[in-house]
């Protein structure tokens, strides 16, 4: 890698908030460090609270960003000020409520020396939950029923035709299993007072929870697929510990959703396999997963493999990986003076 | 009837099949039949094994070995006929 670029690699990266349910940074950085050991982390941090602030084995500096929600213009100029110092050669955005802006600068970003690897807005919408349906159905992808409702009225008719028990799901995260049309109606109005609407009501498939974490080229090649049974799942249906296992069914799913939507950047499939064996694919995350570091564990370090796509570098398709490897997840107490706290609180940065 | 070939099993009776995720733990009984099943022997064979090798009457043999065989397809662990 030194070879690619003289000056030492600079990295931004988002999604430091590794609490119960974890966004994916602190686990990319983790990847990075194996991959780049000289690599430099600028994170880039919503709130005071996220972990990977005060991580500084893992985090050189911590800058603030603003939310999303003050649009892409905000991020843009802020971006701008970090890159004055920072000189960051690529950023991993890992929140699915960013990509939206940072794909809308993406060249501004190229034109300060800073690289991305990101889908279009097209294939971001095409894959999201309110439109997974009819891309399944476009793409002869089995993905089970659902209805994107904008009012609670409109469960009645969803309970009527998918029937129960539903998943009531938020636009960008969370999801409630509903067994009646009661729980129905509080999961709408939880779930659309935190994320907005459209809810997304979907038709229910008991079955085993595989997950399948990918980095496709753009051009329709899936360069890396590793799936990962769930051996433990939190109460937020997040996996806490999983495996990676060897089916050729999954892989071949992932190549099939490469290759239909062109996707460019990393990607992760949450399928249920019911008992006929049969896999649905119940939502496309369009980031790498919190547990993207066992990729890198069990031979395929996609974040790795993204950089040098960011960089220009080509990337032949990885195809063997360890079986077998498994992930705990732990909660930590990490300490931290009261003046970092201020520091990052005051001034924005670390 | 044949354990599925990518089935992985260690001495001390863990067995874990790579397709799904699952794993188990078997006595050591089980351990020394999916040893033997490993190798390729067949059902008779194997019966002929645990005869010369337990303390357990025929009869009571053959009832129990259909039980395992359930156990086996419940866990998906066995080839498709």
């Amino acid at each position: 890698m030194a070879a690619l670029i003289d000056a030492p690699l600079v990295i931004g990266v988002t999604g430091l908030n590794a609490t119960e349910n974890p966004g994916p940074g602190i686990a990319v950085i983790r990847a990075l460090k194996d991959a780049f050991p000289h690599v430099r982390i600028v994170g880039l941090a919503y709130e005071s609270l996220e972990p990977g602030i005060y991580l500084h084995n893992l985090v050189d500096k911590t800058y603030h960003i603003p939310y999303p929600s003050a649009g892409s213009e905000a991020l843009s100029q802020r971006l701008q000020a970090i890159q004055a110092k920072e000189n960051m050669h690529l950023i991993i955005p890992n929140f699915d409520a960013e990509l939206h802006n940072f794909i809308k600068i993406k060249a501004e970003l190229k034109t300060i020396g800073i690289n991305t690897v990101l889908p279009t807005h097209n294939q971001l919408e095409a894959c999201s939950k309110p439109s997974l349906a009819v891309f399944g159905k476009q793409h002869g992808l089995n993905v089970p029923k659902s209805l994107s409702i904008f009012n609670a009225d409109e469960l009645y008719n969803a309970g009527d035709e998918l029937n129960f028990p539903l998943v009531i799901k938020g636009k960008f995260y969370e999801a409630e299993i509903a067994h009646t049309a009661g729980q129905a109606q509080n999961a709408f109005y939880r779930l659309s007072a935190k994320w907005g609407t459209p809810i997304i009501v979907q038709q229910f498939i008991k079955g085993t929870e595989i997950n399948v974490a990918g980095l496709a080229d753009g051009k329709g090649n899936a360069l890396s697929v590793i799936p990962m049974r769930k051996l433990y799942i939190t109460d937020k249906g997040k996996a806490w510990a999983g495996i990676t296992i060897v089916e050729d069914k999954l892989i071949a799913i992932a190549q099939q959703f490469a290759a239909a939507s062109k996707w460019n950047g990393g990607f992760e499939l949450e399928l249920m396999q019911d008992k006929a064996g049969d896999l649905f694919i119940m939502e496309i995350n369009p980031r790498f997963p919190a547990w993207i570091y066992l990729t890198a564990a069990a031979g395929q370090n996609q974040p790795e493999a993204l950089v040098k796509m960011a960089l220009g570098e080509a990337v032949e398709p990885l195809t063997e990986y360890k079986v077998g490897k498994m992930f705990i997840r732990y909660a930590l107490d990490h300490v931290a003076d009261v003046s970092e706290f201020q520091q990052f609180s005051a001034f924005g940065e670390l | 009837m044949k354990l599925k070939a990518n089935i992985a099993t260690s001495d001390n009776g863990f067995i874990f099949n790579p397709a799904t995720g699952d794993s188990y733990t078997s006595n050591p009984i089980a351990a020394f039949i999916l040893a033997l099943m490993k190798t390729g022997k067949t059902d008779a064979e194997i019966k002929l094994e645990i005869l010369n090798t337990y303390d357990v009457e025929a009869t009571a043999l053959e009832r129990d070995w259909e039980d395992w065989m359930l156990q086996l397809k419940d866990a998906n662990l066995l080839e498709a006929k």
